[in-house]
């Protein structure tokens, strides 16, 4: 069994704030990454981020994580960091299990900061298994961290922020953006990153879903039908659009399977894309001394994660004994921030999920 | 429109622009529709003629009278919404970001484009900056008709 005082499972923006919390105190943590690299989703944001200054605003997404990252290095004495390590399970008593290398490691610890981020969400519909259909997750990682081409010109299922974004990344890169479509009968992300796609000449196709996708042996197109205000589909409506690949950008559910198998209190609560933790006011979860921070805790922007993560490094450190007016006035610095960037109707969905934690906690 | 499409309405447009007069010198055009939490446009501006507030949801403000047209928030906008413009008649000039490959050079005519994607005229590039504080994005100076300020948003590579 391996000691250490805290253990943070995931090395995205949530994961490296709350270390840098804590490490700066003196308190010695162990951080967990699966993938080779640090930083998460962050990695791949080529674009400039919004938000303020104390969230990295205009600073583009994977300056931040080297920003991050860098932050760590004076406080390396209190700080392990196991990459291609992958968490298996948390038990009673603070036990971690860990994979890393093919070997099994045993850890235990005073406190445990769960931010494993969010999968993406998937799409049904005819031949969705078709090669040259991706998911804006490996579409990113294809084309930002590989150089590679995810193909020459590609239909965008999907209009929030990843989808906006990512499209304009794709034609950066030289893609042809055929259209981007939309199911709902509004623009889901920013309007800002859709004027810069329409600028660009690609077209936005709202109430609009795609039925099945064309080809044998890979894309050739798909098939998209019109949608009515009631989400049914109008026969007639169908259009082919010739692509070879296809982004399904339809949202993220938080990664909350390692809080599930240890018993923590979990909610379905849609407006945070799915099951998270019933957790405290200090992002404490039902298992005493495990916190969590980022978007397994509701799904919102990288910048929400950043300040999370900050907090919950602060909270565990309460937690372990620590207490000073400066640690308050950080945790009272952190909270506007999060409510400044919760507070505008983007963060209307975060308002009502946490309303939702509320009444859960009353319940239970 | 600007909600299903991604095109904001030209009287959206015409509301972010100064009276005619005040355009004889260049002016930020900021075209933030939307509560979103985001101010650099604010703090990068060295002559605080942009104000937010506290509130970063609250939508830019420009006061005109303070904006110097320096471009500074050009760049710094994430959402690529902000430009210069400036009037002399019977031409225009307008200062745009511009993030693509290959950048254009000073002395090229490019295709102007307006906020559908629609080619609307010719661009003369006067004039491409790109310094460390603007992080990759260009600032491309391009000279129109004056008829088309309220129409030209970006550029086009003409094809040979």
């Amino acid at each position: 069994m391996i000691h250490t005082d805290v253990i943070i499972v995931g090395g995205g923006p949530a994961g490296l704030c709350a270390a840098y919390s804590l490490v700066k105190q003196g308190v010695s943590v162990t951080l967990f990454e699966r993938n080779s690299k640090l930083g998460g989703q962050l990695v791949k944001q080529t674009h400039k981020f919004f938000g303020s200054e104390k969230q990295y605003a205009k600073t583009r997404g994977f300056d931040i994580a080297a920003k991050l990252i860098k932050d760590l290095e004076p406080y390396s004495a209190f700080l392990t960091i196991e990459k291609n390590a992958t968490v298996l399970g948390i038990y009673p008593d603070k036990v971690v299990t860990v994979m890393k290398n093919e070997a099994y490691f045993k850890y235990q610890c005073k406190a445990i900061i769960v931010s494993t981020g969010a999968m993406e969400k998937v799409l049904a519909f005819e031949q969705n298994d078709l090669p040259g259909i991706y998911g804006a997750g490996a579409v990113q990682t294809l084309m930002n961290v590989y150089g590679v081409y995810p193909g020459q010109s590609i239909v965008m299922v999907g209009s929030g922020n990843i989808g906006l974004i990512v499209s304009y990344q794709l034609l950066q890169a030289g893609v042809e953006v055929k259209a981007v479509i939309e199911a709902a009968s509004s623009i889901g992300g920013y309007k800002v990153h859709a004027s810069k796609l329409r600028r660009l000449g690609v077209p936005i196709l709202t109430n609009t879903t795609i039925k099945k996708a064309h080809g044998v042996d890979f894309l050739t197109g798909v098939e998209t039908i019109q949608l009515d205000e009631s989400w049914k589909t109008i026969p007639g409506t169908e259009k082919t659009i010739q692509c070879d690949a296809c982004c399904i950008s339809v949202g993220l559910a938080p990664m909350h399977q390692l809080l599930s198998m240890a018993g923590v209190h979990m909610k379905y609560i849609p407006e945070f894309g799915g099951i998270v933790p019933i957790a405290s006011d200090t992002h404490e979860t039902s298992y005493d001394g495990l916190f969590v921070a980022g978007d397994v805790y509701g799904i919102e922007e990288a910048s929400s994660a950043i300040v999370e993560g900050y907090l919950s490094g602060l909270y565990v450190s309460n937690k372990l004994g620590m207490k000073s007016e400066e640690i308050n006035s950080q945790i009272a610095d952190f909270h506007q921030q999060l409510e400044y960037l919760r507070s505008g109707p983007f963060g209307k969905k975060t308002r009502q999920g946490l309303e939702k934690i509320k009444e859960a906690r009353n319940v239970t | 429109m600007l909600h299903k499409t991604g095109i904001p309405t030209i009287e959206q447009v015409k509301d972010q622009f100064p009276e005619q007069s005040k355009l004889s010198k260049p002016k930020a055009i900021i075209e933030c529709y939307e509560d979103i939490p985001c101010n650099p446009c604010e703090t990068s501006c060295p002559f605080q003629a942009i104000i937010i507030g506290p509130d970063i949801n609250q939508q830019p403000k420009v006061d005109f009278d303070k904006c110097t047209g320096c471009t500074i928030c050009v760049t710094s906008c994430p959402g690529l919404a902000i430009i210069v413009a400036e009037v002399h008649h019977p031409h225009a000039i307008i200062k745009i970001p511009y993030e693509f490959l290959p950048r254009p050079q000073k002395g090229e005519v490019w295709h102007a484009v307006n906020r559908s994607g629609e080619i609307v005229g010719d661009a003369n590039i006067l004039q491409t900056l790109v310094s460390r504080r603007q992080d990759r994005t260009l600032l491309v100076s391009i000279q129109i008709d004056s008829s088309l300020v309220y129409e030209v948003i970006t550029i086009r590579r003409k094809h040979a």
